[in-house]
């Protein structure tokens, strides 16, 4: 009964989605105000129907109901209620549902949140989102039922869902990610609604930054989370791989990292109108690509769960239609567009140009590695295959000059501004770095200069350049005030938002850079009770034990890692088996610290009760995480910044405008 | 220690999901740190999307014997490559060579950049500033931007 709600509501949500989708934007047209009201209407219906449909699902898996095949599929009576709540999302069809859940939710933010916008807009960028909810959920209709039954053969128990995927990252990382991919299509209906009216002034783009902003955090959160997940579940001690799926992913949220700069220069100069609004398209494109490659089966790789020709045709159609339609409503509104081009070469609206310019490379870089290897197998005999010694040196190339300019490019000035006089305030800082980068990666070395890697010495230079060019930035805009303090408080938080991002690329980086070319990594054979020197720790094999799991029985030992005599970490890895699918994994067992992780994995067990172990000693790899913290939290302070809060907080914005003399 | 066994033989008999651990002597650190970088730049030729050094696929087993054997024999990393090139085409090779079909992926995205450089310095190079209004003065005659 319950799943047949849940299908029930998920077609009344189809329909609602239809009406979503073309009403508005009559009513906007025509000005009829109860339909730019409904609009508002609709957008919360749609969302209830759709959470009701989703409530459904879930209650199918915590109930066990196997006359579901979805549920038979992916649970089974052993697991724990959490993972039977998190495996909903775990496959094909669950997660299309969470996708259009996702995207019903940010229709309802946004017809919440738009109150000052004018209503005509509010009701278009409602529709053209009504329209992307009916592509999506007559995808899950006619192609991805979660809710077919299995009926009348019943399963006695399910098949389990992947043990890969019993874990906590994957109760976050999908939600996290889908976030941010879906809410793209909010700053894209923005833009398709500002080119059917033809207007794209200072309003839309700055009504168009916090909703890329949020949607731009939560998909720096999923990837994040993705490539923490993927380090301590797979055991291989890796943090990315390039894979196509981790592409499809990173596509956007470099083509978002560029329109949230250029949307900086369209609200602030009025400058690359046309440009932002066709990199706004090209971002939400790049996530419907990315839905294409992960949902359709077309890659082969370790993430691809669903292989249906029929889904990956359906969804190369809707992309076609939503980027051949915008594109064509692009060639001819765009030219009502003027830009004001109120600038020389030396000023930050060339800055963010050429930020524009790197990103966008870089973005093609990883595009063109992933679907190389799809047209050389399409259109050939051959195949071919593009890893990370391709992404790794390409990106490289495009990435060093982003971060080399990144701190002239937060302090240069709009319109003009003189260089030589720029670059005299900073040199100084970068010798330091220089100095700094060179004691660091010495140190690193094993104190000594042989050997040192050239690019570990350039990256740790770059990592610093930018925390210290930061910090300058924030020494020169203090100096405007009275007092330091004064001067501090005039920053607005917007500008935080961006040190702090900024910062967080520095940290990233060095993470990137210092746990890749320090790390050690060493397979050993240990016997219980034996004691194994790798390099500086020392790792003793202290007890072995079996354990019973709530749904695998696991192999467990315990080794007592320490340095020089010092004791450091009891580790715990396991090998487990799990009884539905009968397949072993392997986890890994890690002491975390700010500066190294330790990391031991367990193999295969050898003659005479000894085991091989894989034993990784990881320096400065929390980094990679820890920036993305910093960058989403830059992203909150940038969207909350007062002039977003100007209905809240009107009186205490005022009195902050006179006390600042604005 | 009954247990233990048991546990052995139940972990020996069943397949591997993924992380590979093996124990290969080597003459030198040299040597050994080679290995790992050449068994990390091959594609497994029967996985999905995974190094050889990942895969736990008996082909991937094999080929990584093949590199330990040919790494301690001498061999330098072209030489490896090549071998394994030659036997199970380009799709193990990780780096895509630097051949016709593969120019797009090495050389359009620094045309791409090159271009746009050249077009902002050409269009925007012209500029100054009116020292009097202090206005942009639009010197290039082919903008179709109005300058406001």
């Amino acid at each position: 009964m319950i799943p047949e709600l849940g299908n029930f509501f998920l077609i009344l949500a189809f329909i609602n989605a239809i009406l979503l989708g073309t009403l508005p934007f009559y009513g906007a047209h025509t000005n009829h105000k109860g339909l730019i009201q409904f609009a508002h209407r609709a957008s919360t219906s749609i969302f209830l129907l759709m959470l009701v449909s989703f409530v459904c699902l879930t209650i199918a898996f915590i109930q066990n109901d196997f006359s579901v095949a979805y549920v038979a599929n992916h649970s089974n009576t052993q697991l724990p209620i959490y993972y039977r709540i998190s495996a909903v999302w775990g496959s094909h069809e669950g997660s299309l549902l969470l996708w259009v859940l996702i995207l019903t939710g940010w229709i309802f933010a946004v017809s919440s949140f738009s109150k000052s916008l004018p209503a005509e807009m509010t009701a278009r960028v409602l529709g053209v989102m009504g329209l992307i909810a009916v592509g999506f959920i007559s995808f899950t209709l006619f192609t991805s039922n979660p809710f077919e039954r299995t009926l009348p053969f019943i399963p006695i128990d399910g098949a389990d869902l992947n043990p890969l995927l019993q874990d906590f990252g994957l109760i976050v990382h999908p939600p996290m990610l889908y976030m941010g991919y879906v809410g793209f299509s909010v700053v894209f209906a923005f833009a398709i609604a500002g080119l059917l009216q033809g207007k794209l002034d200072h309003q839309w783009a700055k009504w168009s930054r916090p909703w890329t902003t949020v949607a731009w955090i939560f998909m720096t959160l999923g990837i994040a989370l993705g490539s923490w997940w993927a380090y301590y579940e797979l055991g291989w001690g890796g943090w990315w791989f390039w894979d196509p799926v981790e592409n499809a992913s990173f596509l956007p949220w470099l083509a978002g990292t560029a329109l949230i700069h250029s949307l900086a220069a369209t609200e602030k100069r009025g400058a690359f109108k046309s440009w932002t609004v066709l990199l706004a398209i090209l971002t939400f494109s790049l996530s419907l690509l990315g839905t294409f490659l992960v949902r359709s089966g077309v890659l082969t790789s370790v993430h691809a769960f669903a292989n249906d020709p029929v889904r990956g045709k359906f969804i190369l159609v809707f992309l076609a239609i939503v980027v051949g339609a915008s594109l064509i409503l692009y060639a001819i509104q765009s030219s009502k567009v003027r830009s004001k081009s109120n600038y020389t070469l030396v000023s930050r609206e060339i800055a963010i140009l050429f930020n524009n310019a790197l990103l966008a490379v870089s973005t093609f870089v990883v595009l063109v590695g992933t679907l190389h290897p799809l047209m050389v197998e399409a259109f050939t005999d051959g195949k071919s295959s593009v890893g990370p010694p391709y992404f790794n040196l390409m990106f490289s190339v495009f990435f060093i000059p982003i971060l080399l300019l990144m701190p002239l490019g937060q302090q240069i000035n709009w319109k003009k501004d003189d260089l030589p006089m720029l670059l005299k305030k900073y040199i100084w800082w970068f010798v330091s770095c220089v100095v700094l980068a060179l004691l660091l990666t010495f140190g690193l070395n094993g104190f000594t200069f042989e050997a040192l890697e050239p690019m570990a010495l350039l990256g740790t230079i770059l990592g610093l350049w930018v925390i210290a060019g930061t910090i300058k930035y924030i020494q020169l805009q203090s100096a405007k005030g009275k007092t330091r303090w004064a001067g501090m408080r005039k920053i607005s938080r917007s500008y935080w938002g961006m040190v702090l991002a900024h910062i967080g690329v520095a940290v990233t980086t060095l993470g990137v850079v210092l746990t890749s070319y320090y790390s050690i990594e060493k397979d050993i054979r240990i016997e219980m009770g034996e004691t194994v020197e790798v390099e500086e720790v020392s790792v003793y094999f202290k007890d072995f034990q079996n354990i019973q799991g709530p749904n695998y029985i696991s192999s467990k030992a315990i080794f007592e890692v320490s340095s020089s005599g010092d004791f450091i970490a009891e580790l715990k890895p396991e090998k487990r088996r799990y009884n539905a699918s009968q397949m072993v994994m392997t986890e890994a067992a890690i002491d975390p610290g700010l500066f190294r992780d330790v990391y031991i994995a367990m193999g295969e067990p050898l003659n005479n009760g000894a085991w091989a172990i894989r034993v990784y000693y990881k320096p400065f790899v929390r980094w990679i995480w820890l920036g993305a913290i910093f960058m989403a939290l830059g992203g909150i302070l940038a969207m909350t910044d007062k002039r977003y809060r100007e209905k809240k907080f009107k009186k205490k914005v005022s009195e902050e405008a006179v006390s600042n003399g604005q | 220690m009954k247990k233990f066994l048991l546990a052995i033989s139940l972990l020996l008999s069943a397949q591997l999901a993924e992380a590979v651990i093996e124990t290969y002597d080597f003459d030198n650190e040299e040597q050994e740190q080679l290995y790992y970088e050449i068994i990390s730049e091959l594609r497994c030729p029967k996985c999905q999307n995974q190094t050889i050094a990942d895969s736990d696929a008996s082909l991937s087993r094999d080929l990584r014997f093949i590199v330990q054997q040919k790494v301690k024999a001498g061999e330098t990393k072209g030489q490896i490559l090549n071998y394994m090139q030659e036997r199970y085409g380009d799709f193990v090779l990780y780096d895509p060579p630097v051949q016709p079909a593969n120019y797009i992926l090495w050389f359009s995205p620094l045309i791409i950049f090159l271009i746009i450089l050249v077009v902002v310095v050409i269009r925007v190079g012209r500029r100054t500033i009116d020292p009097e209004t202090g206005d942009v003065k639009m010197n290039d005659t082919h903008s179709n931007e109005k300058g406001e």
